[in-house]
């Protein structure tokens, strides 16, 4: 097959926002040191490598135990770009932020395509909606670090 | 300090915990050298349950099972509603003939041959996890070593050296060679006198001679000595050509593009510091043997559908998911086990600040993938015997089976314990589009033959099981300080537990701790009812 992974060896600017350490996490990793995100910098791209995890390919969500992940796919709250932003920014419920797996432009992009490509809302999303959201908050999620020594 | 007899210390304790409670008696024993890894003091004792008491469990994993099964030692009348056919939640393992169905309805069927597993779900047990371990031994759960750290597996980065993975010992003696030569050369400068006394200097430049294999000079050089740690070109050997050559040691930029020091500092994490330990025959033991000792007290396949309640009790709806029945659980207290994914979405009746808590743990979402080889040829032609070979590929590592080894026939790899992007990446992926991801990477360390011993293979992406919809709870700082307590706090007759509502998120030992948590404040408050 034709693997739809994105080499990690070309990571350049995006590389800095995704140390995400190995040590001192309590949580059981891998300890590979493979925290790199998606280097695509195209919306359909990014939305395969990391959406499609639980909104699934043809972004309908999905569950089975009387709960569900949510459709993305004709989500008419997804009209606003601000509800998406935050969303991604911050995380809701069981879907964690994003700041520290993708760049304000990744996800700007990303965004656009979920609203143009499965909902009808074209207007683009700009990098600068995306920091604009970052900025005005209280700031991104920040995973804590029970055993880190900080 | 004095040491005191067993006996003495005992009563010591005792009268501690007496005059203190719980807490004074944990500092108390902490102060005396005991107990500091871990706040397990043995299973509760409760005694005295008000007559006909009963608790509702919601869930069969570790923290529903560790719950009921203490809470009917002390006499209550017990139930447990179960969403699966099976006990035990997360500690579960496949073997041939099971079957693994996904959200969107993408459905594996394992092929592994009789008495092979994947653990899905959790696969090592910390030695401090004593709350686990005893009911292991309790239970009868045959324990065996968990192959943690092994020098001799593989460190893969793809922009370091060609890509080729180097052996974990010849980095990680590099890595200590070259920053004992940098730093003796620091001292020796005296760039550091400000810093260290005279006396102290002379004492750490003589301990990085030895840690770091130093030559007479102080520096790190390729000799017998350092292969002596990172192995030899041509090992020593018997008789006439018995001698052995040394190793070329990597130069330091070469070393540092490998990043060797995230997994040398991966094994000093608390959690990840060997002895570890995993059960005979697979994960799910554990699970099984908790169910063992509790009888016919699990309804499975019940999907609970609504929980109320009021001053006299709580009341779950369920729906039997194989016949379409359905009825009602009626108990004086609940323990609600089941994953926040889910049960934030269900017809929950608890106040603002629970419902809050539950909708604000962010999970996440590993991937893992078994593959099931002809023969053991890590151990056969590498010398790799349990452990993990490390990558910065989406699949994280593989991990060398613990378990028969030396025997003939085959054995099921670890083929991906995908984190982060990593597991992102993977479980937006068909199960095929996985294992073909798993071969492609993991052929990086046995490229001759990876894909020629590949019998087949299976992949869990936990975002995608759909009695999850996430793997672990992965707490933020922030929510944390907001949430925590509300979380774990009683809501009337109603109590969360799980490793969510845990400080060892997505570990066994949290969801049991937390279990053992919960029971003890019911049993509080039905004792003083």
């Amino acid at each position: 097959m034709k693997s739809r992974l994105v080499s990690l060896t070309a990571m350049a600017g995006a590389c800095a926002l995704l140390a995400m350490a190995v040590a001192g996490r309590a949580q059981d990793v891998s300890g590979g040191g493979s925290a790199a995100g998606p280097s695509a910098a195209a919306g359909k791209e990014v939305y395969e490598q990391i959406c499609q995890a639980c909104h699934m390919a043809d972004a309908k969500g999905g569950g089975g135990a009387g709960a569900e992940i949510p459709a993305l796919a004709g989500n008419a709250k997804l009209s606003d770009p601000n509800y998406l932003i935050t969303i991604l920014v911050k995380g809701r419920g069981g879907m964690p932020w994003f700041t520290d797996m993708l760049t304000p432009a990744q996800m700007a992009a990303v965004s656009t395509y979920v609203r143009g490509h499965f909902n009808a809302y074209p207007e683009p999303v700009t990098e600068a909606d995306v920091k604009r959201v970052i900025d005005g908050g209280d700031g991104p999620g920040k995973p804590e670090c029970n055993s880190c020594g900080k | 300090m004095t040491e005191l007899s067993g006996q003495t210390r005992r009563e010591l304790l005792t009268m501690i915990g007496k005059a203190g409670g719980a807490i004074a008696m944990y500092q108390a024993m902490t102060a005396l050298g005991h107990a500091a890894e871990t706040q397990f003091t043995g299973p509760p004792k409760l005694t005295g349950a008000p007559k006909g008491a009963s608790v509702l469990v919601l869930g069969a994993g570790l923290a529903g099972m560790a719950a009921a099964y203490e809470l009917t030692k002390a006499g209550y009348k017990v139930q447990i509603l179960e969403y699966q056919d099976r006990p035990g939640g997360r500690n579960y393992s496949l073997r041939g003939g099971d079957k693994v169905v996904e959200v969107g309805g993408a459905t594996q069927t394992v092929g592994f041959a009789p008495g092979n597993y994947l653990n899905p779900g959790p696969w090592r047990i910390p030695h401090h996890h004593r709350a686990l371990l005893s009911y292991c031994k309790a239970f009868g759960v045959e324990l065996e070593p968990f192959i943690q750290l092994n020098h001799n597996a593989f460190v893969h980065n793809s922009k370091a050296l060609g890509g080729k993975p180097q052996r974990y010992k010849e980095l990680a003696v590099d890595f200590k060679g070259h920053v004992s030569d940098l730093l003796g050369k620091s001292l020796n400068a005296g760039a550091l006198d400000k810093q260290v006394t005279a006396e102290d200097k002379a004492k750490l430049l003589e301990a990085l001679r030895e840690w770091g294999v130093l030559d007479k000079s102080g520096n790190y050089v390729s000799s017998i000595d350092v292969s002596g740690q990172r192995g030899y070109d041509k090992a020593p050997g018997g008789g006439v050509g018995g001698a052995p050559t040394p190793s070329k040691i990597n130069g330091l930029s070469d070393l540092l593009n490998t990043g060797v020091w995230t997994q040398m500092s991966f094994f000093f994490n608390y959690v990840m510091q060997t002895t570890m330990f995993q059960p005979k025959g697979g994960m799910d033991m554990i699970g099984k043997g908790f169910a063992k000792q509790l009888g016919n007290i699990i309804q499975y396949n019940a999907k609970v559908t609504k929980v109320a309640q009021d001053d006299k009790g709580v009341t779950a709806s369920w729906t039997d998911i194989k016949t379409g029945a359905t009825g009602e659980a009626k108990a004086d207290y609940c323990v609600c086990t089941i994953a926040l994914p889910v049960l934030s979405q269900l017809d929950l009746q608890v106040g603002p600040a629970m419902k809050a808590a539950i909708r604000a743990v962010p999970y996440a979402g590993q991937v893992k993938v078994g593959l099931e080889m002809k023969s053991r040829f890590w151990e056969e032609k590498y010398s790799i015997y349990g452990g993990h070979s490390f990558t910065d590929q989406a699949i994280g590592l593989i991990s060398y089976p613990n378990n028969n080894m030396f025997k003939d026939g085959p054995a099921v790899l670890l083929g991906a314990f995908a984190n982060g992007a990593g597991g992102f990446q993977l479980a937006g992926m068909t199960p095929e589009q996985r294992i073909e991801t798993a071969l492609a990477q993991g052929s990086v360390f046995h490229p001759e033959e990876y894909r020629k011993e590949y019998m087949n293979g299976v992949s869990v992406a936990w975002s995608r099981v759909p009695w999850m919809l996430g793997c672990t709870s992965r707490w933020s700082e922030s929510a944390r300080a907001e949430h925590y307590q509300n979380l774990v706090a009683m809501d009337g007759r109603f109590v969360l537990a799980g490793e969510h509502a845990s400080y060892y998120g997505g570990w066994m030992e949290g969801s049991i701790l937390s279990g053992l948590d919960a029971i003890a404040r019911i049993h509080q408050k039905a004792t003083a009812a």
